[in-house]
């Protein structure tokens, strides 16, 4: 959704989240007997509390007025052991709601998780990293904390408010009727000032967002700043939304002050009527001193709970947002889904049958196979037949952003054939598991990714049961030895986020090694534009060279060597495979492969030139 | 032309905090009035309450200051007011509504405050970030520096609005009270005046325990966001590995962690509540008691017993608050240092400049040297002159120099940094910097960077665009551009097929937020953009690279008929590109290893010569 329609939705109404709630309803579940128990307590805690003020008037009515101390022995106790009820019952409560909290919050993590791990490519391609990992990491945390901390709200202030009403009821009915009346205008003014402040609370996040968006534009394109002499107008565009942001906040902050103001004003006004009705009652003796006192200190604190209730309201608005986005994450489904027979025989994706599982040799067919992407509007693929027997090569050349890992997308089965049918070991994909398939493909980025962790855990990535000496044997073939080696802890050396500690070079090396221990049927290799040093490219292309001989291999290529030997390539423009053939035939044919070729190698020759 | 080079060095933290005050200082100021006054009017509630219940509904007599009360005496005195209720109440309502309206200035002025500093960082900040020189942006981290822009002022300004605002206004409040407390009895006051350290000090020494178990939280949930990130970002990987079942482990694994850690936070959390919520109970009940025991034994009223309740539970809620905003503060302390050593960087000195500075003529580089800190020379010893409305030709392999040389003639680098000690040497002992480079006969060093770069322009090999509409983008360096001047440079940078091709055509949205781009197509924007400009010296560094061989003979035809006078400095792996130059360079590891025109250069047979071949052997092959 842009910002546009949000901001438009915001403004033309404002309802209850009911949206989605039924699928939370399970995560609540669990909790049931805790929630009921922090209701009880909760219950009893605002009870005791709206009973606080009828201490002051018992020692007004015995001590203060009589002038006795007489009594005073079981007060102190009865106090005390209401001070001490009170404390532990809200102990209580706040370590339940504390734990329901946090429980939900990470049973939502762990499910939202899991259900990504089944999800099909297409979801991924459609949401940025950075949008999902806010589903994972903040929406499921503001719901367990609105679910448990707003039901708590509801509870305490609702019931404390209730009793109060109560509790003045019984004191004295008319006084309490007079100040009753306050409360549906001071829920007017609370309504009416939350509905313009979560618009506008809104509206300075997203300011803010483009704010820090404007910083990142000047800092990464700070070179193209100076040299196009333009500090003045991106100064001047950021000077813009700075003040856009202060007028906004200003804005929302005087609408705040006028909030807090008018509902202090209301609970002054409930005060005034105290004194003046109250006061004559008890001037003419038909309301006690005591009495009059209590009323004092409820006029005093009964606008609190009526703008806490309503304020927990607008925080349930403004969750809707939060709740509507992980349910929809939930409802996804992948659009690569395995059948319940094939589950069935072979497994899901958490509970794999390996015992049924057969072997794979690594003979590829794409069998009259028209594709188009979930969210594209053309063909990518129509009517493509490609055969590719046990072991051959297939290098995929073509500009950054034309289209190139379609191919990979399809043998990996991360999407599905619009048409037509991809065949494994001569029987269709669909009719094997995905993990089945996935367990033997080597898949190896050259931006590389490693995980957190030591080096061999990421090197057992693909084989959880490898010894050392298959790792190091690994290592040796792709000349990555030393490169752990050379490290104080060796194999037990903590790669950093991201692999953050190594070279690029390096991290590539050891990539190739992590797909060499998996051993698998099928590679899938994605070459990276980024350039490395003559010595690493050089070993570079000698672990390409192992890691592809003997497998099927499918290779996004770059570098002219991969492609120069490959059985067949496949040449990629706008999407669409538009040449296909070896080298050699591809050159005579004198068209864009030749003009892709000859661009590599001019850079080639001038680097080889000056070796 | 906008606010100067900042030259200001802040010696300390506070220095710092006082400059970034500078235009906010005087709403706080106002605030902390507003914040006196409704202090002050908060507490006169307590008081006409006591009044109203001691002297008008009571019997005692009125204890006021002596005008107040012949004030009450003229109007008719207890009686009246007796009979007149709602004289009273008016009063009551009268106060609340001051109440209010100085409620209102004090939000209000420490709103406006607060968004000024904020404001003032984030400009102060941003504009002094794009001065700074090339080289610290190349020595520094993108995330590390967002970070600070963001969320270390965020902190900061929390620090003053919340923090320290919410403090000197809890002060006030407590201060007062106490000595409204004072008048009516000095004794209750005292027991008052013990309890303030006991809780101050539970909560200190609680927050600093949480502020522990937070941190241990906040790691934890560190590991379980980077777990997930890498899931996502590798998604690829791990799906073809078929790893789900490993890594749904390690991440319920992990949940699991950060669970057991915020459970042992809450703990603490909710013990201190319950601790805090005892003691302060605890002393309202002792306050409750003890004065009934005064007033039993006389020094009392019940009125003034009521309204001393009253006061002892109005100072009860900041009080508990206190501790923890002292011990919050000191995580202030570290954002000022992260965002002072971003503001004492010093900004790029000479910048401002007209235009008539920059002298027209040949450029020539004499014996030029440059070397980074640390490193051997990127350039060394590097002489040549281009001729004014001649084409240079510059060939060399990736890390020969190109680009440095390029960023010199820019003064994106200088041969004599300002930062940079003139007697430092790099690893092979020689000076850092040496040689002189001149435009015109004039040393650049003397021309303002602003009229070198705006009349040397350079289009890069991986340009930038900014979130904005291709025309903004194409107009950026030249905001007054006519139509006519834009349409020519985007028919000579071969854009204009791109452009018609958009639904949107020169509004479209480009950059992080807008299309995407392909690389010739950006470079091609980053021509048109240049050509705009109309500059003297026109610099493609590798600018055609990702444009195919056909469209960038178009394009350097387009520009042989268009740049007219302008002096050009081709950079390009591409023979094709440099052979047409009237003279050129081939540059191997910061050294000119031979020069002359194409045909001068194939007699050699040298590199040049090697690399003709390579090329149209490839080219045929």
């Amino acid at each position: 959704m842009s910002m546009e329609e949000t901001g438009k939705k915001d403004q033309s109404h404002i309802s209850l989240p009911y949206y989605g709630i039924p699928r939370l309803i399970p995560f609540f579940k669990p909790y049931k007997k805790t929630l009921f128990a922090m209701m009880v307590l909760g219950l009893l805690s605002s009870l005791i509390d709206a009973a606080f003020p009828l201490f002051n008037r018992y020692a007004l009515d015995h001590f203060v007025f009589p002038k006795t101390l007489q009594g005073v022995v079981p007060f102190i106790i009865v106090y005390m052991i209401t001070v001490v009820l009170f404390v532990t019952i809200d102990y209580l409560t706040l370590i339940r709601a504390w734990r329901v909290e946090i429980s939900i919050s990470r049973d939502m993590k762990n499910a939202a998780f899991n259900h990504l791990q089944t999800l099909s490519f297409s979801y991924f391609n459609q949401n940025n990293v950075g949008y999902i990992h806010s589903r994972i990491m903040s929406d499921t945390q503001r719901i367990g904390e609105i679910v448990s901390w707003r039901f708590m709200d509801v509870i305490w202030h609702g019931s404390y408010l209730l009793f109060m009403i109560v509790m003045m009821l019984i004191v004295d009915i008319k006084l309490a009727l007079y100040i009753m009346l306050l409360i549906p205008v001071t829920a007017v003014i609370v309504f009416f000032f939350q509905k313009r402040l979560i618009v506008l609370h809104r509206l300075i996040r997203e300011i803010n967002s483009r704010i820090t968006a404007l910083f990142n534009e000047g800092i990464t394109g700070a070179k193209t700043i100076k040299i196009l002499v333009a500090e003045e107008t991106m100064g001047e565009g950021f000077r813009k939304e700075t003040d856009l942001m202060r007028r906004t906040a200003v804005k929302t902050g005087r609408m705040h002050a006028f909030f807090i103001a008018g509902v202090a004003f209301m609970g002054s006004t409930a005060l005034s009527i105290v004194l003046m009705s109250g006061g004559h009652m008890t001037i003419e003796g038909a309301l006690k001193l005591s009495s009059l006192s209590v009323f004092i200190t409820y006029a005093l604190n009964i606008m609190e709970p009526v703008q806490f209730l309503i304020e927990t309201l607008a925080q349930l608005v403004q969750a809707q947002v939060n709740i509507e986005r992980i349910t929809r994450l939930l409802r996804t489904e992948s659009d690569v889904a395995d059948t319940p027979e094939v589950i069935e025989k072979y497994g899901d994706t958490f509970s794999p049958k390996k015992e049924n599982w057969e072997d794979l040799h690594g003979h590829v067919t794409f069998e009259d196979v028209t594709f188009m992407y979930p969210d594209g509007d053309e063909n990518v693929l129509t009517h493509f037949n490609l055969d590719v027997p046990e072991g051959k090569n297939i290098a995929i050349v073509g500009e950054t952003g034309a289209g190139k890992s379609t191919l990979v997308n399809l043998v990996c089965r991360f999407f599905e054939p619009t048409k037509g049918r991809i065949l494994i070991d001569g029987k269709d994909a669909r009719e094997r598991s995905q993990l089945w398939l996935h367990s033997h493909i080597g898949y190896v980025l050259q931006t590389p990714h490693l995980f957190s962790g030591t080096v061999r855990d990421n090197l057992r990535y693909g084989k959880e049961d490898a010894t050392d000496e298959e790792i190091l044997l690994a290592l040796r073939l792709v000349s990555a030895e030393e490169i752990v080696t050379s490290m104080e802890k060796g194999l037990d050396t903590e790669v950093g986020e991201g692999g953050s500690s190594l070279s690029t070079g390096e991290k590539q090396l050891l990539s190739f090694a992590r797909a060499l221990i998996a051993d698998p049927k099928i590679l899938v290799l994605d070459e990276a534009t980024s350039s490395v040093d003559t010595v690493t490219e050089r070993r570079i292309q000698e672990a390409i060279r192992t890691v592809i001989k003997g497998r099927t291999s499918f290779v996004i290529a770059h570098r002219l060597s991969t492609v120069v030997d490959a059985d067949e390539i496949l040449v990629v423009r706008d999407g669409k495979i538009i040449e296909r053939g070896k080298h050699s035939e591809l050159m005579r044919m004198r068209g864009y492969y030749h003009t892709l070729y000859t661009r590599q190698y001019e850079e080639l020759a001038v680097k080889e030139a000056f070796q | 032309m906008g606010a100067g080079a900042l030259t200001k060095d802040f010696p300390d933290k506070k220095s710092m905090l006082m400059y970034f005050l500078r235009g906010s200082k005087r709403y706080f100021a106002a605030a902390m009035v507003s914040s006196c006054v409704l202090a002050a009017l908060e507490l006169i509630n307590p008081r006409v309450i006591g009044i109203t219940v001691d002297s008008v509904i009571g019997e005692e007599p009125f204890d006021l200051p002596l005008a107040v009360r012949s004030m009450i005496d003229r109007i008719g005195g207890r009686d009246y007011l007796r009979s007149h209720l709602y004289v009273i109440a008016l009063f009551v309502v009268c106060c609340a509504f001051l109440n209010g309206i100085s409620r209102i200035l004090y939000r209000t002025g420490a709103t406006k405050g607060a968004e000024t500093l904020l404001r003032t960082m984030r400009n102060d900040l941003y504009t002094h970030i794009i001065r700074l020189p090339f080289s610290w942006h190349a020595a520094h981290q993108t995330g590390d520096i967002i970070q600070r822009c963001t969320s270390d002022v965020e902190t900061i300004k929390k620090f003053i609005s919340e923090q320290f605002v919410v403090l000197l206004r809890m002060l006030v409040w407590i201060v007062f009270s106490v000595i409204f407390m004072w008048r009516i009895h000095t004794g209750l006051t005292v027991i008052v005046l013990f309890f303030l350290p006991v809780i101050i000090t539970n909560s200190l020494i609680f927050h600093k325990h949480i502020a522990a178990r937070f941190r241990v939280s906040d790691e934890e949930e560190g590991r379980l966001s980077a777990i997930a990130q890498e899931n996502l970002t590798g998604v690829r990987v791990v799906r073809a590995f078929g790893k789900e079942r490993y890594e749904r482990k390690r991440f319920e694994t992990q949940s699991g962690r950060l669970h057991a850690a915020d459970i042992r936070l809450g703990q603490l959390f909710v013990t201190f509540w319950s601790v805090s919520s005892f003691l302060s109970r605890f002393q309202m009940f002792l306050i409750l008691l003890i004065g009934a025991v005064f007033c039993v034994r006389g020094s009392l009223t019940s009125g003034h017993y009521l309204e001393f309740i009253g006061y002892n539970a109005m100072i009860s809620w900041p009080v508990r608050m206190l501790g923890r905003i002292i011990s919050e503060m000191s995580k202030a302390g570290v954002s000022i240092e992260r965002i002072r050593y971003i503001m004492n960087a010093g900004e790029e000195s000479a910048l401002y400049g007209e235009d008539e500075d920059f002298p027209a003529g040949d450029i020539t580089f004499s014996h030029v040297s440059f070397s980074f800190t640390g490193e051997g020379r990127v350039l060394d010893d590097v002489s040549f002159t281009v001729r004014q409305g001649e084409t240079l030709g510059i060939l060399g392999a990736t890390g020969s120099g190109k680009s440095t040389l390029m960023y010199l003639m820019t003064r994106l680098y200088d041969l004599d940094d300002d930062a940079q000690k003139t007697d430092e040497k790099n690893m092979a002992g020689q000076p850092l910097r040496s040689g002189i480079i001149t435009v015109g006969g004039k040393d650049i060093r003397q021309i303002p960077r602003h009229a070198v770069r705006r009349r040397i322009g350079m289009v890069l090999q991986e340009p930038y665009l900014f979130s904005r509409t291709l025309e903004e983008n194409l107009t950026i360096a030249k905001r007054d551009a006519d139509k006519k001047t834009i349409r020519n440079a985007v028919k000579t940078a071969a854009l204009k097929e791109t452009i018609d091709h958009f639904t949107h055509g020169y509004d479209t949205l480009v950059g992080e937020r807008g299309v995407t781009l392909s690389g010739g197509q950006k470079q091609r924007t980053a021509i048109a953009q240049m050509l705009i400009r109309e500059p003297d010296i026109m610099i493609f560094d590798d600018s055609l690279s990702a444009v195919d061989a056909e469209t960038d003979l178009q394009i350097r035809n387009a520009l042989l008929e268009n740049a007219g006078r302008a002096t050009v400095i081709l950079i390009s792996h591409r023979l094709t590109t440099l052979m047409h130059a009237d003279h050129i360079i081939v540059l191997d590891k910061g050294r000119i290893a031979e020069e002359g025109t194409h045909e001068t250069l194939l007699k050699r047979q040298g590199i040049y010569h090697r690399i003709y071949e390579l090329q149209t052997a490839g080219a045929s092959e």
